[in-house]
């Protein structure tokens, strides 16, 4: 049995299947980092480190006349999204209603994957986790409100890669305002703003709920690795008469590799 | 009734991995169907008994082909090996090398849940629609 224990919920195979369906279904659309920097693993969730494969002089040892040093790691962070689905809905998705109430689930993915591209965008202090927008070296460019500059904004950003060495294609994570407001317009002659930013970076433009603003980043790989433990999975915590208590859960670490390799275009 | 398909103890296996193990017994059933069949058929020489064993035989190609494709729904890397062999023409070996090595190197990349993971199985995105 797994630590999720799914096996002690009072949840059918069916009812369970659909859940997990509806968990990948809004799930996928919002994870907008792994569509933008490397993956690693799963791991597994006995996965606790990534290795930096650093170490740090100590200054005494156990004894005279030997030197110590202690490995540097970087600890997985478990993060865990709670939610709870009503039984009687679970009893009508058993019986083949196909508007049952999933609302809690949606919710909590929405927290889950907002966490998660927080995390790899602009860092998570508390877990040892710096973003990709924090690394960046690269002078941070106002992106304002105004969207027919966005594309002179993002070619400057564009520029800035290349005079570091850092080649294309670039991928545009765009916050959630951000993303709304090109998407709402048409350059002169109607052309989407959409269109003409993805001719600019050559890569994706993904909708990135949680990013402040927007990160032009390389995607040539080898910049910046998302690396998990136990990939997102969706266990059991406990029951009572009305309701079913669960979570959505993942561990992982981020690292970025290259500080240059991407420009923070801040809101 | 026998419960052989079970190769570890079943109170210990979850629903969908039980499932999972009915069907494939279901599939090897068949298969040995299939195959009684057409030792039968060759040695009848009655043309009648011949047609209905025939029929019979196309009852089990049927119970066969749809216990596969579940265990392929069920299974992306089973399935997408399966894609690179079934309904090729050429070197069926050849094939089948080619297509074990591209989708263990692609689920690899694409981050695929280890084996008797219940995670999501979501993995990494790169490359997919944005």
């Amino acid at each position: 049995m797994s630590h999720l224990l799914r096996e002690h919920a009072p949840i059918t195979e069916e009812a369970w299947r659909l859940i997990d369906e509806e968990a990948r279904e809004r799930l996928t659309p919002a994870l907008a980092a792994r569509k933008l920097v490397d993956f690693s693993g799963p791991h597994g969730w006995q996965h606790s480190a990534s290795n930096l494969g650093r170490v740090r002089a100590l200054s005494g040892a156990p004894a005279d006349g030997v030197t110590a040093a202690q490995r540097q790691v970087l600890a997985v962070v478990e993060l865990r999204a709670p939610f709870a689905l009503s039984r009687g809905e679970l009893r009508d998705a058993d019986r083949g209603a196909e508007d049952f109430d999933l609302d809690a689930l949606d919710d909590a993915a929405r927290r889950i994957a907002t966490a998660e591209n927080r995390a790899v965008f602009h860092g998570f202090e508390e877990a040892g986790i710096t973003g990709i927008a924090q690394a960046a070296t690269h002078d941070p460019i106002p992106l304002g409100e105004s969207c027919e500059l966005y594309p002179r904004h993002v070619a400057r950003a564009v520029e800035a890669l290349l005079r570091a060495g850092v080649a294309g294609p670039y991928g545009l994570a765009l916050g959630s305002e951000a993303y709304t407001r090109v998407l709402e317009t048409s350059e002169h002659g109607g052309y989407p703003l959409l269109d003409h930013l993805r001719k600019i970076v050559g890569g994706p433009l993904v909708w990135s709920p949680g990013v402040e603003g927007a990160v032009v980043v390389s995607q040539r790989g080898g910049d910046f690795v998302l690396e998990a433990g136990e990939d997102l999975s969706v266990g059991y915590d406990g029951h009572d008469a009305d309701a079913v208590q669960l979570y959505l859960v993942e561990s992982f670490t981020f690292r970025v590799l290259t500080d240059e390799a991407a420009v923070a275009l801040t809101p | 009734m026998g419960f052989d398909q079970y190769h570890e103890p079943a109170d210990e296996l979850p629903d969908e991995t039980r499932t999972f193990a009915r069907l494939c017994a279901s599939l090897t059933e068949e298969a040995e169907a299939i195959g009684w069949y057409e030792q039968r058929i060759a040695i009848e020489k009655d043309h009648e008994a011949r047609a209905i064993m025939r029929d019979a035989q196309g009852e089990e190609f049927k119970h066969f082909s749809m216990d596969l494709e579940f265990l392929l729904r069920r299974t992306p890397l089973w399935r997408e090996i399966a894609q690179g062999i079934l309904f090729q023409g050429g070197d069926i070996v050849e094939h089948g090398e080619e297509a074990e090595e591209e989708a263990i190197e692609g689920a690899a990349e694409r981050g695929e849940p280890l084996a008797g993971s219940s995670s999501l199985g979501i993995g990494g995105l790169k490359g997919a629609p944005s």
